[in-house]
């Protein structure tokens, strides 16, 4: 009864989200909205009993959302809509509707020819939904998670390495340089 | 579902909120006292003893004031900002054990409004959210003092999530849940048990980064006057202002408790003293940490906070969580 009310307050509510997020054109609004809607998903994950993955829904994501702010913040006067620069516009709506289509019939034909199951289903007496993510990453999944780690610091160390040219001289002295006219 | 439960939780709800929001309310004076009493002032002493009345003009003051939402701002993201900071850090305390189990009437009282399996995380996770107050405030004031305190939001997030979480990781790993009632029982074999003891450099770096969330005094570089008027803040007047403050004496308050439950035995009673004093104790004592570090402390830079968190406490954390594995095997 209550996991009805809240699964379609929940519904609800993501979709309004994510639709303000694809037509609005503010990016403020666009990106308020996104990071409503990735906190409302967590909702669903609680609905199912995955407390650990609702959490870290909301933690990932707000991190990562805050991080799409500072992007906003850089490119975009935030305030002001974007003017958009769309010129064939059938095209457009065309591509965006046939990929909506198909992403719905990927995903809901399992559902409808009912063979969808889990691979693991949680059903061990006394061990929590943590620990099971944590038997299932360790065991069947523990070189894709171990391959995702590795190149997680693959990126990181590369964007370091972007950032780190000169990393010993701070900006004042690089104009203090350029003043003097030598080649840096 | 019993309606017993759904009635249980929010009358709890509603205490929580009334009681929390009290405290905050009334942290707000201490904080003036004891930030007077370490400048050798007197703080408030006009109304009412002692200026205990001080709370009630204030109040009334923040309620009455003219609201005023600037003409260039986006006016629902405006009006919506300073929502988020109680909002996030009121639902936070769902998963805290404020107490010990007591009983009324025959009926026992579990004063933990929903006790799922991973509540540090929660807590950790929703209070983080309530960045997004500060964040959004900033971006939709049309105010370039309000966009720095909104850009300097981002580092303050992106710094001290890194290390909090990394700090409390090593302690997890003892415990072996994230149950903060779990937590609170390891440690019921007394003062000698506390986590403190064992975890000595987590609780160091637990706090400091607990001190950036709360944007309390070396970190509060989000609304640092002497840099950027107010920060996110400046555009702000009113109930609208007083929310936000709600908001981060209601997170100082998360942080406190849990501290308290983490590292220094939570509401497990000691010697004679019970359970729900000691917390009391831990709690009161920990705020007036928060007071005497703004008191005693210089602020630090935005590129100095960056600096300590990535290259200073991250590392340590790390180290932290090394030795520990390597111990716990």
């Amino acid at each position: 009864m209550f996991e009805v009310i809240a699964f379609y307050i929940f519904s609800i509510l993501t979709i309004i989200m994510f639709g303000i997020v694809v037509f609005s054109k503010n990016s403020l609004y666009a990106m308020s909205a996104l990071a409503g809607g990735m906190i409302f998903i967590s909702g669903f994950f609680f609905l199912l009993g995955a407390e650990f993955l609702g959490v870290v829904q909301i933690v990932v994501y707000s991190g990562a959302v805050m991080a799409l702010y500072a992007f906003g913040m850089m490119f975009f006067d935030t305030t002001r809509d974007v003017k958009e620069n769309i010129h064939y516009k059938k095209i457009l709506y065309s591509l965006s509707i046939i990929s909506a289509v198909l992403i719905v019939i990927i995903m809901s034909a399992p559902i409808y020819s009912a063979n969808i199951e889990s691979l693991y289903p949680s059903a061990i007496e006394g061990v929590g939904n943590t620990q099971i993510i944590g038997l299932v990453l360790f065991t069947k999944y523990l070189i894709p998670f171990e391959l995702a780690a590795v190149m997680l610091l693959v990126s990181m160390i590369s964007g370091i390495l972007l950032v780190s040219k000169r990393m010993d001289m701070n900006l004042t002295e690089k104009d203090h340089y350029e003043e003097k006219g030598e080649i840096i | 579902m019993d309606w017993a439960i759904v009635i249980e939780t929010i009358i709890k709800s509603i205490v929580v909120l009334s009681v929390v929001a009290a405290m905050a309310g009334f942290a707000t004076y201490i904080e003036r006292k004891v930030l007077a009493f370490m400048q050798r002032r007197l703080g408030p002493m006009n109304v009412g003893p002692h200026g205990v009345l001080q709370l009630a003009a204030d109040g009334i003051k923040l309620f009455t004031k003219e609201d005023i939402v600037p003409q260039n701002a986006v006016k629902p993201i405006f009006k919506f900002a300073p929502v988020i900071a109680p909002v996030t850090a009121f639902t936070s305390m769902a998963a805290i054990p404020f107490f010990p189990e007591f009983t009324v009437f025959g009926y026992t009282v579990t004063p933990i409004i929903s006790d799922i399996n991973v509540g540090v995380l929660f807590v950790l996770g929703v209070a983080s959210t309530g960045m997004f107050a500060p964040l959004l405030a900033g971006m939709s004031s049309a105010n370039k003092w309000a966009l720095l305190g909104a850009a300097r939001t981002v580092i303050a997030l992106l710094s001290f999530e890194v290390v909090s979480g990394l700090a409390l990781l090593a302690p997890l790993m003892m415990i072996g849940s994230l149950s903060l009632i779990d937590i609170n029982d390891y440690q019921i074999a007394g003062f000698t048990s506390w986590l403190i003891w064992s975890q000595p450099m987590a609780f160091l770096l637990f706090v400091i980064a607990g001190f950036a969330e709360t944007n309390r005094t070396p970190f509060d570089l989000i609304e640092y006057e002497a840099e950027i008027v107010s920060g996110y803040a400046t555009d702000y007047s009113g109930i609208r202002w007083g929310l936000f403050f709600i908001g981060e004496y209601a997170n100082m308050i998360t942080v406190a408790f849990l501290v308290s439950i983490i590292f220094l035995g939570g509401y497990n009673p000691l010697w004679i003293i019970p359970g729900a004093i000691m917390i009391l104790i831990k709690i009161s004592a920990f705020i007036f940490l928060f007071l005497w570090v703004r008191a005693a402390w210089p602020h630090v830079r935005p590129d100095q906070m960056m600096w300590l968190c990535w290259k200073i406490l991250m590392p340590l954390a790390l180290i932290n969580i090394l030795i520990t594995g390597i111990v716990l095997i």
